[in-house]
């Protein structure tokens, strides 16, 4: 699971071009979105692509988004629970 | 003292029909150019109103060799003819403009199997201006309004402004747009799109459909093209959100100031009617209801016509104005296609079914990404 | 009481200049992504969203943002007293072919909403808006070249109507490699920066201007 976090950080930084932020400057456990990394609407659908491109997985319902992607730990989580990493 | 800006001759080709006579009588009849498309290079059917292209060619015929234009240029030329020919202007006089409003312009000839007999560099906005220029041997050469979805309501304002300004004398405002697998994806990467008829401002509203069509008006000085019911665009703002590039802000702020400049200078606080963006997007939809709200405007009858037409980007604005004008002049109020119960928080009036009114004007509103609005005001020369 | 202009930016050939005057000379041979990262931290402004844009976008903020630093009294009239009156060539060509290679092949099928949203050439006119909190008028002409007389007579009616009280204006074309940047601000006459022999905004000074920030008469 920590390798797979530690991919997402660097797989997030690129997707949604943080361009000044460090695998060790994000915290897996904060809040994406709203304060901790402050993503907004594109960067959530952005998000959704990331799943399907790199782990295959297609989220159904995209309202199902905001539980997936409060932290990039949930997010990790949902990855190891659904797709092939 | 200016002298108004009339709306004179105008026409609009969309898949519910060639000129605007049909398109009015077919939105009063409630038809809709709106259906389900399965299309090669969409893995889902979406739902969209489309062109039969062959039905274009049959048209377009007397007017050029069809394969030696895209279908935009097809339809757009299509537009400006017919006001040429109703009003009897030529764009070779130096008193005239064309400005040409579209949100992506042949941006199908991107696709890796575009047609090889159109030159590639027609994806460039000018050189589909030269185009039309030398197609219409134009002495001004025409300007092309790209401002996302409010580029043709936008083109409106800008040309009224023009001509009261005494520049010149008509100004043909023409606009178009196509459906194409670029504009198709890219929605559907926002999930913005319906696999349904649209319902805007309807609580179970999905996202929008998209639309293709052409439309053009001649915005005149001379009262005479402006047949026996004058109507005048009395007023015509734009402003910014400064919010979101995509998101509209929540409380409109944007719309809220587009409106109250065009109604401040049109001189009104209230319409007949409202014709407004509603594009079915939950977002759109809901911060629309914001604005007209704390505009005071919840009391005007109100629709979207994009349950007819589906969201037809640049040409938008253009041909649901020119409708609108329409309606005045015939007193007919239309329904808001996909409409059964509100579901957006600001109070706005629905129009619900479509039935004879007297009306004296109505306001015209777009709202597009890049947080742009723009507003009008169209008035029957009697009511001022 | 004629409008006048108040201050102009070129961005071009990676050097940034502001009423002819050299701001940031960047290695001339950085392709421009590098170049607008450069010319960004120069300014040494925290604005993270500016990564997030696309080429065109970033290159209309680099020109406003030099732009604004050196005339900071341009703002002084409201956001909502502002307009912005923006033209180019090639609309938002160099995000569209992005936008197209990503749905070109259907193996590989990955639309991207964060490149869709940029094929669109207002969006620039909205990065600017949001980062100035400008919500005035706004207009996107697409012309063959520089249209002085169009740009210029459209922003001196919504001037003279009072539609808007100042006003940022130029031409933001990206195409490739080729870039270039020319903006500039008009405001009322009682709001002038500097007395100089260009200040009247008008046709023949803006053509005269659009040239001089690289020696070209």
């Amino acid at each position: 699971m920590d390798a797979l976090i530690e991919k997402l950080k660097r797989e997030i930084i690129q997707q949604l071009n943080l361009v000044d932020l460090k695998p060790e400057d994000i915290d897996a456990d904060a809040p994406m979105f709203g304060e901790g990394l402050g993503l907004d609407s594109i960067d959530a659908l952005e998000l959704i692509v990331l799943l399907e491109k790199t782990y295959g997985i297609k989220i159904k319902d995209p309202k199902d988004g905001k539980e997936i992607f409060k932290s990039i730990k949930s997010m990790a989580s949902y990855i190891h629970a659904n797709g092939k990493s | 003292m200016k002298i108004p800006a009339y709306i004179g001759p105008d026409s609009i080709f969309s898949p519910l029909g060639f000129g605007t006579e049909t398109n009015f009588s077919g939105i009063v009849s409630g038809r809709s150019a709106l259906g389900l498309i399965q299309s090669a290079y969409s893995a889902n059917p979406f739902c969209a109103s489309l062109f039969d292209e062959t039905i274009i060619d049959d048209i377009f015929e007397p007017l050029g060799k069809p394969s030696d234009f895209t279908r935009l240029e097809k339809i757009s030329i299509m537009a400006v003819a017919s006001v040429l020919k109703q009003s009897g202007i030529s764009l070779s006089d130096n008193r005239t403009l064309l400005i040409y409003s579209t949100t992506k312009g042949n941006v199908n000839l991107l696709e890796l199997d575009a047609s090889s007999e159109i030159p590639e560099n027609r994806v460039y906005l000018p050189v589909f201006t030269r185009l039309l220029g030398d197609y219409f041997n134009c002495a001004n050469e025409p300007v092309i309004v790209s401002n996302a979805c409010i580029s043709g309501l936008l083109s409106m304002v800008i040309a009224r402004r023009m001509l009261r300004a005494g520049n010149y004398d008509h100004i043909i405002v023409a606009g178009g747009d196509i459906v194409s697998e670029f504009t198709v994806s890219g929605f559907r990467s926002f999930n913005a799109m319906s696999d349904e008829p649209c319902r805007p401002y309807d609580a179970s509203r999905k996202g929008i459909n998209l639309g293709e069509a052409a439309a053009a008006v001649v915005l005149t000085r001379d009262r005479s093209l402006a047949g026996t019911v004058p109507v005048v665009m009395t007023g015509g703002a734009s402003a910014n959100d400064a919010n979101h590039i995509s998101g509209p802000s929540r409380d409109g702020q944007g719309l809220f100031l587009a409106l109250e400049a065009a109604k401040l200078e049109a001189g009104i606080t209230t319409a007949g009617f409202i014709s407004a963006h509603g594009t079915a997007t939950e977002f759109n939809d809901e911060m629309e209801s914001i604005a007209f709200s704390r505009s005071g405007l919840s009391d005007v009858p109100l629709h979207s016509l994009k349950g007819y037409f589906g969201h037809t980007l640049g040409a938008a604005g253009l041909l649901e104005s020119i409708l609108g004008v329409h309606s005045l002049k015939t007193g007919k109020l239309i329904a808001s296609a996909g409409f059964r119960e509100k579901g957006v928080s600001g109070n706005i009036n629905v129009i619900r079914e479509t039935g004879n009114c007297s009306l004296n004007s109505f306001i015209k509103t777009a709202s597009g990404f890049g947080g742009c609005n723009a507003a009008a005001v169209f008035t029957k020369e009697d009511a001022e | 009481m004629k409008p006048v202009i108040s201050s102009f930016c070129h961005v071009k050939n990676n050097t940034v200049r502001v009423d002819a005057e050299s701001q940031f000379e960047g290695d001339p041979l950085l392709p421009f992504p590098e170049f607008a990262s450069s010319a960004f931290r120069h300014l040494g402004v925290a604005y993270p969203k500016f990564f997030k844009m696309d080429n065109l976008s970033k290159l209309a903020l680099i020109a406003s943002e030099y732009l604004f630093r050196a005339d900071p009294a341009f703002l002084a009239v409201g956001g909502e007293n502002t307009g912005i009156v923006l033209s180019n060539y090639a609309s938002s060509l160099e995000s569209d072919r992005i936008h197209a290679a990503s749905i070109a092949s259907k193996q590989a099928y990955f639309p991207s909403p964060s490149v869709f949203v940029y094929t669109l050439p207002n969006i620039m006119i909205g990065e600017i808006s949001i980062r100035n909190r400008i919500t005035g008028e706004n207009a996107f002409f697409v012309t063959p070249f520089f249209n002085t007389n169009l740009i210029v007579s459209y922003v001196n009616l919504l001037l003279e109507e009072e539609r808007t009280k100042a006003c940022l204006c130029g031409w933001v074309e990206l195409d490739g490699p080729a870039y270039e940047a020319f903006l500039y601000l008009v405001v009322p006459s009682s709001g002038t920066r500097k007395n100089s022999n260009f200040s009247e905004h008008s046709t023949d000074n803006i053509n005269l201007l659009k040239n001089l920030g690289f020696g070209i008469l």
